[in-house]
């Protein structure tokens, strides 16, 4: 899932300052689930952005809608109806409905109201953590299952770093070291050989590397 | 003076020391413990924006200590460079006359002065390891050849206090298996703690030239022993020299913290536990060869 934290209601305010008539676009797939930006979240902040602006005698002409998901154009085309005369709309999808959004509607501003985290796992009542950097090629075989490349803060492929303690990462305590993590599955499932073979540095040119990716599956092209 | 990579090999106690490029470009105090140290030990480190504070460059200061007629470890760490910086930088540094390496990962910028800094660690040490040694064969990482290759003396680091211990021998045996042919270990103060340490690093180097150094980072006091105990990762002074430097003056503190040292040195040349020492007292470097002498080092 793609983990997103809202925006303060005072940066939400600077965003849209000026404009009159503003569209809030909630998502409800990812978003919703991580309690940032779907329908009650937008509600929220919809009310108070309103009421700050009310007091500030600047009233806003808010709208709010909430698609089902803003990462394909088949929902996106549902919030046509909702922009006509609105000066600016405000996506409260990750950073990947904020960018379709723009595209789908080029002659207005488009702003984000989250910042996009990462790909996390929820684990436990609204707490999340991140898993998994994206980087084109799963080394998580080699690692029983435990990402270095996104869990640990050196992206360290051949063992842990000197910094690190049985219980923590030397960045940020709260953290456990990934590499202790890796270690201690290894050994609970019979593969700490796989740490007798140096590893290659990590070959970026599938990611991170040359701009933005395309997949493009050709077996499901019509 | 001959060369570190001559020391090493010539089977004697080997002793290294360390200078810390300073911020900025008033290089006064530095080039004063370069040439305060340089004939006293048989190398010296130049560390590299230390504990990821930006400062002189230690390409730069290793060049220079090779103009004073020293013999420089260059410390080169993966933090701030991918694989195209590093190696040009090796090049550089072989271009300067530069020939021991020393090959860290690199503390993160967040411990540093530069906590925004986006990190790089696209090597880690191991990879540097295996760089360095494909240059001396006449190529690149990517196996390209070099016109006119290097003559690397490769070292790297290893933590005998790192709890657990495990993973990090795993990671020791990487940097054998790369080719590393000296080691340099976290400080260490526990000399029964290190002899076992030694023990089984034996057993992973066993067939192979590699030397091993002890890092001794001398005790200046009881409040920084304490400091070191609590905060440092991979370092652990035990009771026994707390107590040791608590039954003096504070003022007298540092004069006992220096005689541990030489205490230390001593015993590990004397009992042989491992091929030398590599010698660091953060910032007061003068202190370094009285500290030699007390160990009855002679150069």
């Amino acid at each position: 899932m793609i983990v997103a934290s809202p925006k303060s209601i005072t940066e939400l305010k600077k965003l849209i300052a000026g404009h009159q008539k503003v569209l809030f676009a909630g998502c409800g797939t990812c978003v919703t689930v991580c309690l940032a930006g779907g329908e009650r979240e937008v509600g929220i902040a919809g009310y108070a952005v309103r009421m700050a602006r009310k007091l500030e005698n600047e009233p806003l002409q808010l709208t709010q809608v909430t698609i089902e998901r803003q990462c394909e154009n088949e929902f996106i085309k549902d919030l046509a109806a909702h922009v006509d005369g609105v000066d600016a709309i405000v996506s409260f999808g990750c950073g990947v409905g904020v960018q379709a959004i723009a595209e789908r509607f080029p002659d207005i501003p488009v702003y984000p109201g989250l910042d996009t985290e990462f790909m996390g796992l929820l684990e436990e009542q609204a707490v999340w953590t991140e898993k998994c950097l994206g980087c084109g090629e799963c080394v998580l075989a080699v690692y029983g299952g435990i990402c270095p490349v996104t869990r640990c803060a050196k992206r360290l492929l051949n063992g842990p770093c000197g910094g690190s303690t049985e219980d923590s990462c030397e960045v940020d305590p709260d953290r456990p070291c990934a590499w202790q993590l890796i270690y201690v599955r290894l050994k609970n499932i019979g593969q700490l050989d796989r740490l007798d073979d140096i590893a290659e540095p990590k070959d970026w040119s599938p990611s991170w590397h040359s701009g933005a990716r395309k997949v493009v599956r050709k077996e499901h092209r019509v | 003076m001959g060369t570190y990579r001559d020391a090493c090999k010539s089977g004697q106690f080997v002793v290294s020391g360390e200078v810390g490029p300073p911020k900025g470009t008033n290089v006064a105090r530095m080039l004063h413990d370069i040439d305060l140290l340089k004939d006293k030990c048989d190398g010296l480190n130049v560390t590299d924006n230390q504990s990821a504070v930006m400062r002189l460059g230690s390409l730069a200061v290793s060049a220079e200590i090779v103009r004073r007629g020293g013999d420089p470890i260059f410390q080169t760490t993966c933090r701030d460079r991918n694989r195209l910086g590093l190696q040009s930088d090796l090049l550089s540094a072989s271009f300067c006359g530069i020939t021991n390496v020393l090959c860290l990962t690199g503390d993160h910028p967040v411990v540093g002065d530069h906590k925004q800094a986006k990190s790089v660690f696209d090597f880690d040490s191991v990879h540097l390891i295996q760089c360095c040694k494909k240059m001396n064969a006449g190529t690149d990482w990517e196996g390209n050849a070099l016109d006119g290759g290097t003559d690397f003396f490769v070292g790297a680091v290893v933590t005998p206090e790192a709890d657990p211990l495990e993973p990090q021998m795993y990671k020791f045996a990487c940097k054998v298996e790369a080719g590393a042919d000296f080691f340099q270990t976290q400080a260490v103060y526990d000399m029964d703690n290190f002899q076992r340490f030694m023990e089984q690093a034996r057993e992973i180097y066993a067939g192979t030239d590699v030397k091993m150094m002890a890092g001794l980072v001398v005790l200046t006091g009881l409040g920084m022993a304490k400091y070191m105990n609590r905060a440092v990762p991979g370092i652990f002074v035990p009771d026994a020299l707390l107590e040791e430097l608590g039954s003096v003056a504070k003022e007298d503190q540092i004069k006992k913290g220096m005689e541990i040292a030489a205490r230390h040195i001593a015993f590990l040349r004397d009992n042989k536990v491992c091929d030398g020492v590599h010698v660091m007292a953060i910032g007061k470097e003068e202190i370094i060869p009285e500290i030699l002498d007390m160990a009855g080092v002679v150069r």
